[in-house]
């Protein structure tokens, strides 16, 4: 993490630009990712995926461990209801995430820099128009750090 | 110590067009780990792969990171080259440069500084890989296909000739599909019964193929080589095996005003029927919401008329259960409701039919007795407009694509009627003739010269009846450069090609992608065009796409090849990504057992050395497991792990996205 931050000149330099996290699942939105990119749609640089088996793979501490690495916020997004391919494990991510959010309202962290989504494999253009629509709403909302000192404290 | 090495990947132009892949390997050379990193044009070649496999021997690497392409793409490809090399596949990973950056970013510096996360990330994780290998299941060696129309029909057969089962299930009560309903086939003029009904008695009588009409898929578990389907058996409330098929029913049933589908509604049919006189197998269904006894409770002529008691109004849907190692997904096409179309006379114009409608006109066995009468009055109508790209090719109104058989079976529509009525005029209205295929443009040129149709180039902005009856065709012929005005009888549209209704809901049982207008994804639109993204489902026919009987008969005996391929070894290997439990700090809170979604983990007692129980943990059977990893979030003891997808790897991931 520190040769990582030694690499690239701190981010505060110049015009702010958002660092947004995505845990996705394999078979839905990281392949309509896919889909994007074989359809050539633009989209925002902004985003780092994070690619797990089932949306249900992701454990909130993964959320904190992004935010303490520097994203100024974090996608979680999965199968449409009914589509998971492990049957219900978007299910078990939806009931999480609407708890941990409620989590991270109480430790301090803007819980609005949390976004959850459905995209399924045929929905690049979807894919591509959340990942712009996050950039510009995180854009506005400004860097994370600046928006909370707790956050300094986790991450020194 | 980890000894990473990275290669990326220009992929010709698709990364290196947006991404400095030079700067990429330079920066990846600081990377903590990384011990080796090039670039270099096609790292998918055989040189590319002879990179990475030198590399391996030469740096003695612990771990490799591809930068090219999606892992969907080529990560079997690099894992095989890995373990040529004699390095556990499972040491390298892929990081996704072109679909996830390069291609959906123009940016070059921005694109590059993503791909140098990208790399960073894939890196830190490929650190804590550990190798892994893979599991070995079953196969349960019986193919389920699913439709039964030519393309299932015929993929049941391939299957079944390879000496292997199968279950053709198909949703109405008899096989056949459309081609069933059609009158002749172009570009060869063959009789469609006469060559698709000896394959529906083959189907139906092969010893391999088990028939299951008027049935429809209920439910799907499992995966490849051992998918457990439920299948729901509609109540015919005749006993298929007590039934003979002589048909004394339908002849006295009283309710026998009911449209008739297969004749797409120019013919009728009785409550007790079955589709048509070919139909396979020959046995009757009692349509339920038209059957005078099932809806008011008093009629039962038939039962007082089967001479073997078959009928049984008491019959109810009936789930049945079956295992099958691999699917055949051939739900088929429908036609595009042109009631969309005002202009067209938004459906409510009986005179303006559809391509089957015309089908049946044309078929001898058809409501007609095959002479073209047009449906208000039953006269032979002397002039028909037909017009092609009804809904296709359009994305105001209807659909965006070509629906690729139209303009060939528009021609053959406009030949039959010359041929049935020498001296009616057939106008063609097209926006542009695609006829390509084996002897396909030869026969539009017939239409024209020998059969003398006349087709003009330019669209229909109307369609009206005249209170005499006749159907005024306003159009432009853009040839010309002038507007045209038909007074016709009878207008043919060429409705765009969909999918079924309900081919979203098998797709999303299956795990199978769609496009956006419903048809089926194919894993790779080149090179895997039979294959899904779900391991041992197939494609075939035109849930796929638009396709006519013989790109549909090819792709049919394609997945049937694909199945067999997959049946012929006892046992498959599969991903070992699976869960493990650590025993040592295993609670026994049972989270994990309520949370996986294929009762995988059971309890597991551990014992002394004398028998006696002396705690009890959760343990996850291995070749149950699907490696979703729900349980391992579900953990409160965090003693569970998720092969390839440990808390180590991906919290080391998510620490260098910056």
């Amino acid at each position: 993490m520190t040769q990582a931050q030694a690499e690239q000149p701190a981010t505060t330099e110049g015009p702010f630009e958002p660092r947004i996290v995505a845990f996705v699942c394999n078979w839905c939105t990281y392949a309509g990712a896919d889909l994007a990119g074989t359809s050539r749609l633009q989209y925002a640089p902004n985003v780092r995926i994070v690619k797990l088996p089932c949306t249900g793979r992701i454990d909130p501490l993964f959320i904190l461990k992004a935010f303490e690495g520097g994203a100024d916020a974090v996608l979680v997004s999965g199968c449409h209801p009914g589509d998971c391919h492990y049957t219900s494990g978007n299910y078990h991510a939806r009931r999480r995430w609407t708890l941990f959010r409620k989590l991270l309202a109480f430790t301090g962290i803007d819980e609005n820099r949390l976004f959850f989504s459905w995209v399924s494999a045929a929905e690049g253009q979807k894919f591509a128009d959340l990942i712009n629509d996050l950039t510009e709403k995180v854009r506005a909302a400004g860097p994370f750090e600046a928006a909370n000192p707790a956050r300094r404290r986790i991450c020194p | 110590m980890a000894r990473i090495g990275v290669f990326i990947c220009h992929c010709g132009e698709n990364v290196a067009r947006t991404v400095d892949c030079a700067a990429v390997a330079e920066a990846a050379k600081k990377m903590p780990g990384v011990v080796h990193s090039v670039d270099y044009k096609y790292m998918c070649s055989d040189p590319g792969q002879q990179m990475i496999r030198d590399a391996i021997a030469e740096q003695k690497l612990t771990g490799v990171v591809v930068g090219a392409c999606s892992p969907r793409m080529h990560e079997p490809t690099f894992r095989r080259a890995a373990a040529d090399a004699g390095l556990n596949p499972y040491l390298l990973e892929m990081a996704n440069l072109r679909e996830h950056c390069s291609w959906v970013h123009d940016d070059r510096d921005a694109a590059t500084a993503k791909a140098i996360d990208i790399i960073r990330a894939m890196a830190a994780k490929t650190k804590f890989n550990a190798p892994l290998t893979e599991i070995r299941v079953s196969v349960e060696p019986t193919a389920l296909v699913i439709g039964g129309g030519i393309a299932g029909i015929q993929a049941a057969l391939d299957i079944a000739d390879g000496g292997k089962k199968v279950i053709l299930v198909e949703r109405s009560p008899s096989i056949g599909g459309h081609m069933a309903r059609l009158s002749e086939t172009f570009p060869t003029l063959d009789c469609s019964q006469c060559i698709l009904t000896p394959k529906m008695v083959d189907a139906a009588s092969h010893p391999n193929i088990t028939l299951m009409t008027y049935c429809e898929l209920e439910e799907v578990d499992g995966y490849v080589g051992n998918f457990e389907v439920t299948i729901r058996k509609k109540a015919r409330y005749v006993d298929p095996d007590k039934c003979t098929g002589c048909g004394s029913c339908y002849q006295k049933c009283p309710a026998k005003k009911i449209p008739s589908e297969f004749d797409a509604g120019l013919g009728t049919r009785t409550a007790i029927y079955t589709p048509f006189p070919q139909a396979v197998p020959n046995k009757p269904v009692i349509d339920a919401e038209n059957c005078i006894m099932l809806t008011k409770g008093k009629c039962g002529v038939c039962a007082k008329i089967c001479p073997t008691g078959a009928v049984n109004y008491e019959d109810k849907d009936e789930l049945v259960k079956v295992k099958v190692g691999a699917i055949v997904v051939a739900t088929g096409f429908e036609l595009w409701d042109h009631s969309a179309y005002g202009e067209y006379g938004g459906g409510r114009l009986c005179d303006v039919i559809d391509g089957f409608a015309f089908e049946r006109l044309a078929s001898a066995s058809g409501p007609t007795g095959g002479v073209i009468r047009r449906p208000s009055d039953g006269e032979v109508p002397q002039t028909v407009v037909f017009i092609q790209c009804c809904g296709s090719r359009d994305d105001k109104q209807g659909l965006a694509y070509c629906s690729k058989i139209c303009c060939m079976y528009t021609a053959k529509h406009a030949m039959l009627y010359r041929h049935k009525v020498h001296d009616g005029r057939a106008v063609v209205f097209y926006m542009d003739i695609r006829s390509g295929g084996k002897g396909y443009d030869e026969f539009v040129r017939r239409a024209i010269e020998a059969d003398g149709v006349e087709y003009v180039r330019g669209r229909v902005s109307r369609i009206y009846r005249r209170t005499d009856g006749k159907l005024i065709v306003r159009g432009a012929d853009t040839l010309a450069g002038q507007p045209v005005t038909i007074e016709a009888d009878l207008v043919v549209l060429a409705d765009a090609v969909v999918p079924r209704k309900g081919a979203d809901r098998v797709a999303q049982m299956l795990g199978v992608g769609y496009d956006i207008n419903g048809f089926y994804s194919e894993a790779h639109p080149k090179l895997r065009p039979v294959e899904t993204a779900t391991a041992g489902v197939f494609l075939a026919g035109a849930c796929q796409a638009p396709k006519d009987i013989p790109d549909a008969v090819a792709q049919a005996s394609a997945a049937a090849s694909k199945v067999l391929g997959l049946f012929s070894q006892p046992e498959l290997e599969r991903e070992p990504i699976v869960a493990r439990v650590n025993w040592d700090s295993c609670v026994h809170c049972r989270g994990c057992i309520t949370a996986c979604p294929y009762g995988a983990i059971d309890d597991h007692e551990i014992k002394d050395r004398n028998g006696n129980v002396i705690r009890v943990v959760a343990d996850v059977n291995p070749g149950v497991c699907q490696g979703c990893g729900t349980c391992v979030a579900v953990c409160r003891s965090n003693s569970i792990e998720l092969d390839g997808f440990t808390d180590e790897q991906i919290h080391s991931q998510i620490l260098t996205l910056e």
